[in-house]
């Protein structure tokens, strides 16, 4: 059984009109076309074809204030309208599937459940910014999303929703499923851009911007799965419909992540704006701590996140002002959650070895402080921990930030920054004492 | 040749899906890896000489990612996650377990070449940790006699 067996709200979406993108993810035909059919899929792709221009459809997502559920959380309809009217290129879409920020795992679940509504989401986006071919890349570990997308994308053809002519509306579009090999960074876009060309991938200095010149020096708009998913259901119900749900900056819903020290740890489907608290705690999604322990932490949106104590909690909602407003990010939309067993140190050490191993290498402050960091904080871990050591630790953090092309360094910086901030006196003890105040392995049960 | 037709006419179709030739290299590597379980020169050779871009270009592409390791390894290769939503779970614990199964510290192969053991970055599996990937797909939700489970299941198969 390969296919995910992780928890969803599915049955809340299911009564609640709210919730589209995980409403019929439990319905284990929801890959197929026949089923996706049934449930109103591919509608929208034939509103937009039957009779609106492709500013109308820009237009339509743009006032409906869906941001990019990848991590950035830009306007995704403004996003689009940056592609030139007039340019004599091919344009190009390419949907980032790349899905490897630690703690993520909301991607899988639709193009492994719901294959068709990424499709026609996507589809609706070619059409918008002009696209005839357009791409998902999709992460090469993930063996079984892939075969789903790759039946979906040939059912989609034979059924006449993409290729040529499609709905007799003179409108053709074709789909290509790329896979990678392996590389967090590509899931960076202007890096996912250079591994679609064969390149490694390593991240582009912007100016020029992917709308202007992305895949193959043409016209290029990146989206993630999760956006790309929900625009089928913003034009089928309309803008006002979706920014009537989530808060006035942060309209509709989202996929969230939650993993780690929790009773039930699954994706879960909110409105923007939801409560953190919330999520971890109420028996219908988290259902609180595991073993009855305490929290120690919180990372909100991805390994790249600061993190967040107990005592924050109460004002962090989920959506994109409210976490910045509490030092963190939205990012990616995935809880990992810390009780109280977790030592900071060993926690660290985990995400900056990722961080290390992840670095494309091109800008030297992320190549090189990467590897200072894990160094440094590795001797800490494992006792030898010297006088200083925090304040390098600080000093290299410092000169990351900012410092590189892509997000990767400051994305390897902020938690660590966070936690030395929170939990400075843990990191002094592990050094003072060479061990750490709390038993940092956890068992396999 | 060490390609087989199959994989040569599935690498000759992914060509003409892209606007240029060189973007077929990572799905010419996925598709000889599928094949032979490693990608070495040899093969970097052979798949320059299907898809018509330079040798050094495969190589280059090649060498920067995980999935295209050069030697060849067991028949089975478990990849164990060890990032922070699996460690939360026990995968250090998982990790040290399947050592103990299989006899090989992490980073080995058993004698009978059926198992190689590594651990591995985020395979996107938070929620359902801690998990493992052996070959192409995915376990998760691991209890010790899950693993046991599957083990005994693959050297039957075997």
């Amino acid at each position: 059984m390969f296919y995910s067996p992780v928890i969803t709200n599915a049955a809340e979406a299911a009564t609640n009109d709210k919730l589209h993108l995980f409403k019929y993810v439990e319905d284990p035909e929801q890959h197929k076309l026949e089923t996706y059919v049934k449930h109103c899929g591919y509608q929208a792709w034939q509103k937009v074809l039957a009779g609106m221009k492709p500013d109308e459809v820009i237009d339509e997502v743009k006032r409906s204030g869906l941001r990019g559920r990848g991590g950035a959380g830009f306007p995704t309809g403004m996003k689009w309208s940056f592609v030139p009217k007039n340019s004599p290129k091919p344009r190009y879409l390419c949907c980032n599937a790349d899905e490897s920020e630690p703690g993520t795992c909301k991607d899988r679940v639709l193009m492994e459940r719901d294959p068709h509504g990424v499709i026609e989401g996507m589809a609706i986006a070619a059409y918008a910014i002009g696209c005839h071919r357009m791409f998902i890349y999709i992460r090469g570990e993930f063996g079984h999303p892939i075969r789903r997308m790759e039946e979906a994308v040939a059912e989609a053809y034979k059924g006449g929703h993409l290729g040529k002519n499609i709905y007799g509306s003179g409108y053709d579009l074709d789909m290509v499923v790329h896979t990678g090999g392996g590389a967090y960074i590509c899931g960076e876009e202007t890096a996912l851009l250079n591994s679609l060309e064969g390149e490694r991938g390593m991240s582009r200095i912007r100016p020029p911007f992917p709308a202007i010149e992305g895949l193959y020096a043409c016209p290029t708009i990146v989206n993630n799965v999760e956006s790309l998913a929900a625009v089928p259901h913003i034009i089928r119900h309309g803008a006002d419909w979706y920014k009537k749900m989530g808060t006035e900056k942060s309209a509709g819903t989202k996929i969230f992540s939650l993993s780690g020290h929790v009773n039930r740890p699954g994706n879960y489907e909110v409105e923007l704006g939801f409560p953190l608290k919330k999520l971890i705690y109420d028996p219908a999604y988290g259902a609180g701590i595991k073993d009855g322990k305490k929290l120690k932490g919180v990372i909100p949106g991805g390994a790249s996140t600061p993190f967040l104590t107990p005592d924050m909690l109460e004002k962090a909602n989920l959506d994109y002002e409210s976490l910045q407003s509490v030092g963190s990010m939205l990012g990616s939309g995935a809880v990992i959650v810390f009780n109280e067993d977790t030592c900071i140190v060993w926690t660290i050490l985990k995400l900056i070895h990722f961080f290390r191993h992840e670095s494309c290498g091109k800008c030297t402050p992320c190549r090189e402080g990467t590897g200072w960091l894990e160094q440094v904080i590795h001797r800490i871990e494992d006792g030898h921990g010297r006088q200083g050591d925090l304040e390098m630790i600080e000093n290299v953090c410092g000169n990351i930030l900012g410092r590189t092309i892509c997000p990767l360094g400051d994305a390897a910086v902020m938690p660590i920054q966070s936690a030395v901030k929170h939990w400075r006196d843990e990191w002094v003890y592990h050094i003072e004492h060479g061990k750490c105040q709390v038993k940092p392995h956890f068992p396999f049960k | 040749m060490i390609l087989t037709q199959e994989s040569v006419k599935l690498i000759k179709e992914k060509v003409p899906l892209y606007p240029r030739r060189k973007s077929a290299i990572l799905p010419a590597l996925t598709i000889a890896y599928h094949q032979l379980g490693y990608v070495d020169d040899d093969i970097y050779r052979e798949i320059a000489d299907i898809i018509k871009v330079p040798y050094v270009e495969i190589a280059e592409a090649a060498t920067f990612y995980t999935m295209f390791p050069k030697a060849p390894r067991g028949k089975y290769l478990i990849q164990v996650c060890h990032n922070i939503s699996c460690a939360l779970l026990g995968a250090d614990s998982l990790i040290g377990y399947l050592e103990k199964r299989l006899g090989i510290a992490k980073g080995e192969t058993t004698p009978d070449k059926l198992f190689t053991l590594i651990s591995v970055e985020c395979l996107g599996s938070c929620a359902t940790a801690p998990m493992m990937q052996i070959n192409h797909d995915f376990y998760e939700n691991l209890t010790p006699q899950k693993v046991d489970q599957i083990l005994d299941e693959l050297r039957a198969e075997a």
